[in-house]
């Protein structure tokens, strides 16, 4: 018996290496342009899954050599299940990949930094930025979302306050969110969302001239005493009984208390357009203002990019694609139907879809945007973040103690980095 | 007792059939194999892989150095793994409160006469069957502070109520009542059968003593019980440790959770586990906290066994 099991591996190892022999010498002789490939794409939004594979199909019009297989994946499992499939040596050839976890996938070498040169002035510089590590671009930017305030015209309307000016100041904002709070109706002006530091708090720091991380992303910004002001507008919000209090917005999401009527104001991407348009209550009752500017106009700006992985068994197909994805054409497909794409010039279509809104506020942010804060391990101190700024939030700890705890704890995960 | 009760059983095989073959022996291990197997593979050999990881530190996407014991240097010093283990312990003891309700339960669905005792039982049963995540969803609106049922009821009786599950005064009890509510069935229908199992003399015996229904039921009924019940804390102070579904539904999913002003008295070790594992990528010291989890399960399952002697009554 043991005879015949080791003759049987003999004849498996001699049939593997034949086909590892054929395959070499396919590819010796140049047959490969013939040859039918198929590459993986992962995505995670199911409401993108139509419009990327109509992408796909007009990419393989012009490679007809070329298939691709969009594989959706929920976004809740996305990251855990990439990962996964990386360690393994599975990850599709091309896949979604955003800025908190950009670095920490680059430094590791399991993407592809692109070697070709490329025309990187066609997307926002910001983008570009967030995509570049060590000084090689690995991605090219799909689309962007950036950050305004929505708000409740029937709200406003109730309480008397004008609609925010494009050019409002914190203190405007200050203004109308004490007029607009009634606690009898128990309507908030604003939910301080501790959750979304992409639609809070980041947005706020940079307006008041903090930072969160100092650009070699080896120190936090949160001992800066203006970006502890940034974090203030928000604590000073809840104090004030303008915002309901963090209990309260555990229980019941501020998207929700805002989608109920019960707070005037939403600070939101650009991609709560889907949402809002299509929620009963708020489809004729919302509209779009830019952010208030503190010391200075800022935004946060994120997009997600497409990114090769670096096992792909295919890289030359597998760049022709993400060439395509990141070229004008595919934006304009991917602008009617999707979110902003990133490519300049391709945005007005998508801003064209809803008349109704002033969704242009989105699109001029991007002049005075700053880029999502990322390190290499970014999810570690986003989780000290949340750690530290809950007991600020709840009040229980001063924000000033809370924000230099955070500090502390932040700078010694980026020195394991 | 058990022990002679065995041999016996052996010599009965024995008389039976003179030689059990070798031929025999051997299919009943191909009878095994596949369940067998299965353990080796996907039970017993993670749990050494386990135990050799919580000696490493692992890269974002795998490849792990041998670090010794560092991990566990680092779990003693942490102040989050003591948070995690008093609050994983104090739901472990106040869930015990759910085994004399059962056994009351019990009892009361036990009495001779009681109508409808089957939709009864299924109405204790039914948690039991429903998924932990829709259990946790379902209490999650019901605690909401704003507009769940909970509250309202309250209000009704002129009573504000806090909000639940994000009050950290409220939380963990919040919670063990849904961890007793959802596991009081399974326990309930395993002291159906205890008491069924009682010899009917033993009460008639009693009554002519001239003891009434509740000393019976002290008398009898309890000591009786006390192996299952015995069981049944074995069962469920290991579940509890375990403790992760519920909590992660109810105090919002991923790092949102880490919001809940509440989740400092929420945080069980298997969610300190998970976070560690596959947020922020530690899994060397994810390996060490579920290793030091499975020592602190064992240490009170002997514990537990210890002190039966003080309590267990067997026939």
């Amino acid at each position: 018996m043991w005879k015949s099991a080791r003759s049987g591996a003999a004849l498996l190892c001699a049939a593997l290496l034949a086909s590892a022999c054929a395959g070499g010498e396919q590819a010796g002789t140049g047959a490969r342009s013939q040859e039918k490939v198929t590459l993986s794409y992962g995505v995670w939004d199911a409401t993108q899954q139509a419009v990327m594979q109509e992408l796909a199909a007009e990419f393989t019009k012009t490679h007809p050599n070329i298939a691709v297989d969009v594989q959706v994946t929920p976004w809740a499992d996305y990251w855990t299940k990439l990962k996964a499939a990386v360690t393994g040596g599975a990850a599709p050839d091309v896949f979604w990949m955003n800025g908190p976890n950009f670095q920490l996938y680059a430094s590791n070498g399991v993407i592809k930094p692109i070697e070709e040169q490329v025309d990187t002035s066609v997307y926002p510089k910001s983008l570009v930025g967030l995509y570049t590590y060590d000084g090689k671009l690995y991605g090219l930017p799909k689309d962007m979302d950036t950050i305004g305030v929505w708000y409740n015209k029937t709200l406003f309307d109730a309480a008397k306050v004008k609609y925010p000016a494009a050019d409002w100041t914190w203190a405007d904002f200050k203004a109308a969110a004490a007029k607009l709070t009634d606690a009898k109706k128990g309507v908030h002006a604003i939910g301080a969302q501790l959750t979304s530091f992409q639609e809070y708090q980041y947005n706020t720091i940079y307006q008041a001239g903090g930072h969160v991380i100092s650009p070699d992303g080896r120190k936090s910004g949160y001992d800066d005493p203006k970006t502890i002001e940034g974090l203030r507008f928000w604590t000073d919000l809840i104090a004030a009984g303008q915002s309901p209090d963090l209990k309260t917005m555990t229980d019941t999401a501020p998207i929700q208390l805002f989608e109920a009527g019960k707070l005037a104001m939403y600070w939101g991407g650009s991609w709560d357009v889907a949402e809002f348009t299509k929620n009963d209550y708020t489809k004729d009752k919302v509209d779009v203002a830019p952010l208030p500017k503190g010391e200075k106009q800022a935004t946060i700006i994120h997009g997600v990019a497409n990114v090769m992985s670096a096992k792909t068994e295919h890289p030359a197909e597998a760049w022709e694609f993400v060439k395509f994805l990141g070229s004008k054409p595919a934006a304009d497909l991917l602008g009617k139907k999707g979110p902003i794409p990133a490519y300049n010039g391709t945005q007005s279509a998508w801003a064209a879809a809803h008349p109704e809104l002033k969704l242009q506020v989105f699109l001029d942010a991007v002049s005075y945007a700053v880029p999502y804060p990322v390190s290499k391990n970014t999810a570690a101190w986003q989780e000290a973040e949340l750690t530290h700024l809950t007991k600020a939030w709840t009040g229980e700890v001063p924000i000033e103690k809370a924000a230099a705890d955070l500090a502390a704890g932040m700078n010694e995960l980026l020195a394991k980095e | 007792m058990t022990a002679t009760a065995e041999k016996r059983l052996t010599r009965a095989a024995h008389a039976a059939r003179r030689r059990p073959s070798r031929t025999e022996a051997l299919w009943g291990y191909v009878f095994i194999a596949p369940t067998g197997l299965g353990l080796a593979v996907f039970y017993l050999w993670p749990v050494l892989q386990t135990a050799y990881f919580s000696f490493t530190e692992w890269g974002a996407f795998g490849g792990h150095t041998w670090t010794g014991p560092a991990n566990y240097a680092r779990l003693v010093a942490d102040p989050e793994v003591g948070r995690a283990v008093l609050n994983t312990l104090a739901y472990t003891g106040l869930g015990l409160v759910g085994i004399p309700l059962a056994i009351v339960f019990a009892a009361l669905l036990n009495l001779p006469g009681l109508r409808g005792v089957a939709v009864y039982r299924t109405a204790f049963f039914l948690p039991v069957v429903t998924m932990p995540v829709a259990v946790a969803m379902l209490w999650r609106w019901l605690y909401n502070g704003d507009y769940g049922l909970v509250n309202q009821v309250l209000a009704l009786v002129g009573v504000d109520g806090p909000n639940w599950i994000a009050d950290p005064a409220t939380a963990m009890y919040a919670l063990v009542v849904v961890g007793i509510w959802s596991s009081i069935g399974y326990n309930l229908i395993i002291f159906l059968a205890g008491m069924q199992a009682i010899p009917k003399e033993l009460y008639e015996a009693a009554g002519l003593d001239g003891a009434g229904r509740v000393r019976q039921f002290f008398s009898v009924t309890l000591p009786m019980l006390s192996p299952t019940a015995f069981f049944i804390s074995i069962v469920s102070v290991i579940g509890s440790l375990q403790l992760f579904d519920l909590v992660f539904v109810m105090t919002g999913s991923g790092q949102a959770a880490r919001a809940n002003p509440a989740y400092s008295r929420l945080q069980t070790v298997v969610q300190l586990f998970y976070e560690r594992a596959f947020v922020t990528d530690d899994r060397g010291y994810a390996a060490a906290i579920v290793i030091a989890l499975l020592l602190l399960i064992a240490a009170l399952t002997v514990l537990q066994f210890r002190l039966q002697r003080r309590w267990v009554h067997y026939v």
